[in-house]
């Protein structure tokens, strides 16, 4: 097999790269924030009542959130946030699909590189 | 074993320094995941109850001595600095070693904005100055341990090993402090932890709480990042890694046990300073006080580990041309990898000023089990295309092929716990690695030498 050789690239080919994946982590890791998309996906279950007893907190609880400087009213949201967890279907597979997805494309294409590392590198000896 | 350094590109016939020993290693791996106790844990609190909390401590505790055996067994063979990323490059292929970079470099650089937002919190909750701002404080620790990396790593991992070590002996003098064998003087483990509350989302709970259950120790493989400079890969690397592992079950146990014994589960799993606010429940201001220094200072151990792994995994990436080859340079003098570590401190500095605490720890999740999925099938690969004692091997890790299938089996239940909460962020970061493989895959990868990349004095791998 022949030896490949790449081409060199020049400094303003390098830099654009660079700037490619800068963009990349960027837009990567800052639209979620910006689109509202990370975090936790809870909600505050509010009660009218906001006493130690409606917020299902023993004397011995109630004792250690007076003692961190909270109140019923002020450890009421702290409470009363909550996750609800229910398995919406249609995304969850769609997060499978991409995923199964994301890891056949890597190992395929990997391998189709893979294979010429090693012909190139086992064909010299 | 010894291993035969590339020198760097670009003219800079210079490699990576080989002073490290196995208490490096170990403040390497230690050092960074730490943190984790101080913060991060707790939020498995918020997503399943104090219970669950536990039961994933111990769960992906078996996940994670998964990772270090297998780790230990590739690393200790394929000895090069990007770690992960070298294994992937021999094992698997170029792709797939460009995607663990990433993994790698995500993972590390967010956890280090964490541990840096952690330390400014920490700092402005501790004045108590109404008006301060973290910004301050998150600048001067990122561009001061860039400055500390810059100059060179066995000075880095001696910081890492004292603080480290620090950071520990707080954990366990709190843990003596309160009595841990007494219920109802200090800790009121029945009174917080009651059947009623227990798990209060139910088994679902558990599971979710996977996701930060990870924090317990998240970043331990990070050691193989300094194969390249450790004396002797073989014999240091597989035992700083496996003493590093049995260290962080320990604190992490004794961390849920003081924890769920003081506050309740609601406060619990929302609070930035878990451990702080137990030594602040015990009324003693020298605990209070010990706390506080062991949270900057494991945050501090922390980030200055992320920035050496993340730096070093980019490095590579420069240096096999995966990236411009710019970035491979390594300084005259320092002998460290100065551009990449450059480079990746803005980006460091600009997710620190706009993500919150938990978004960070988020991403930095999302990369980990990433990695660890491919970690599970790497070690599957390697055993076929090298069977035993066809190379030698620095370690073999026992009950191949279990701790890849557990492994495996922990890391779906886990992208399902992020589903459970964060899955638009889950879904988000796999877009991005599946574009940006398609760019490395049909326009980068021409600019790669082919049989260059592999470095190993290996025969032919079985079915090639």
């Amino acid at each position: 097999m022949s030896r490949y050789t790449p081409p060199e690239q020049s400094k303003a080919g390098q830099v654009f790269d660079i700037a490619v994946v800068v963009v990349a982590i960027f837009v990567a890791l800052w639209l979620p924030l910006k689109l509202g998309l990370a975090g936790a996906a809870k909600s505050i279950d509010a009660l009218d009542a906001k006493t130690w007893e409606a917020l299902g907190q023993n004397p011995t609880m109630a004792s250690i959130w007076e003692k961190l400087g909270y109140t019923p009213e002020t450890a009421h949201d702290i409470i009363q946030n909550r996750f609800h967890y229910f398995i919406d279907w249609p995304t969850l597979i769609i997060m499978a699909a991409v995923l199964i997805g994301y890891f056949i494309f890597l190992f395929r294409a990997s391998d189709r590189e893979y294979r010429d590392v090693i012909n190139e590198k086992f064909d010299d000896k | 074993m010894t291993i035969a350094l590339e020198p760097a590109v670009h003219g800079d016939k210079v490699s990576l320094l080989r002073v490290l020993g196995p208490a490096h290693v170990w403040a390497l791996g230690v050092g960074i995941v730490l943190v984790g106790e101080f913060t991060g844990w707790n939020f498995a609190a918020d997503k399943g109850g104090a219970l669950a909390a536990l039961i994933v401590c111990w769960v992906v505790g078996l996940l994670y001595t998964s990772v270090a055996m297998i780790d230990s067994e590739v690393t200790s063979t394929v000895a090069a600095a990007g770690g992960q990323y070298a294994q992937a490059k021999h094992i698997v292929g170029p792709l797939m070693a460009f995607n663990v970079a990433l993994f790698l470099v995500f993972a590390y650089t967010m956890l280090e904005v964490s541990d840096a937002i952690l330390l400014g919190d920490t700092i402005v909750a501790k004045a108590g100055v109404e008006g301060l701002n973290h910004n301050a404080f998150i600048a001067a620790t990122i561009v001061t341990l860039a400055w500390l990396n810059y100059r060179g790593v066995l000075m880095t991992l001696n910081v890492n090993f004292v603080i480290t070590a620090v950071a520990y002996v707080s954990i366990v003098i709190l843990f003596f402090s309160v009595s841990p064998w007494t219920q109802g003087a200090v800790l009121k483990l029945n009174e917080l932890v009651t059947p009623g509350n227990a798990l209060p989302y139910g088994w679902i709970g558990v599971i979710a709480a996977f996701q930060f259950g990870i924090w317990y120790y998240l970043g331990i493989e990070g050691t193989t990042q300094a194969a390249e400079e450790v004396r002797s890969p073989a014999r240091s690397l597989p035992y700083g890694t496996m003493a590093g592992m049995i260290t962080l079950l320990i604190a992490a146990a004794m961390t849920w046990y003081v924890c769920a014994s003081m506050m309740p589960w609601e406060y619990l799993g929302t609070t930035y300073y878990p451990l702080w606010d137990a030594a602040k429940l015990t009324g003693s201001p020298l605990l209070e006080n010990l706390l506080f220094i062991a949270t900057l200072l494991a945050a501090l151990a922390s980030a200055n580990g992320c920035i050496n792994d993340a730096a070093r995994a980019w490095f590579s990436l420069g240096r096999d041309r995966y990236l411009p080859s710019w970035f491979a340079a390594v300084h005259p003098k320092y002998r460290t990898p100065y551009r990449s570590i450059l480079f990746l401190l803005p980006i460091a500095l600009a997710f620190a000023f706009i993500a919150d605490l938990n978004q960070a720890i988020t991403f930095s999740i999302l990369s980990g089990v990433l990695q660890y999925t491919f970690m599970s099938i790497n070690i599957m690969m390697f055993r076929k295309k090298w069977p035993l004692g066809s190379i030698r091997r620095g370690y073999t890790h026992p009950f191949h092929p279990l701790p890849a299938i557990v492994l495996f089996c922990l890391c779906v239940v886990t992208f399902f716990a992020i589903f459970l909460g964060f899955g638009s962020q889950l879904i988000a970061m796999v877009a991005f690695y599946f574009l940006i493989s398609l760019w490395f895959h049909f326009y980068r990868y021409k600019f790669v030498r082919r049989g260059a990349q592999f470095t190993m004095p290996w025969p032919k791998p079985q079915g090639y």
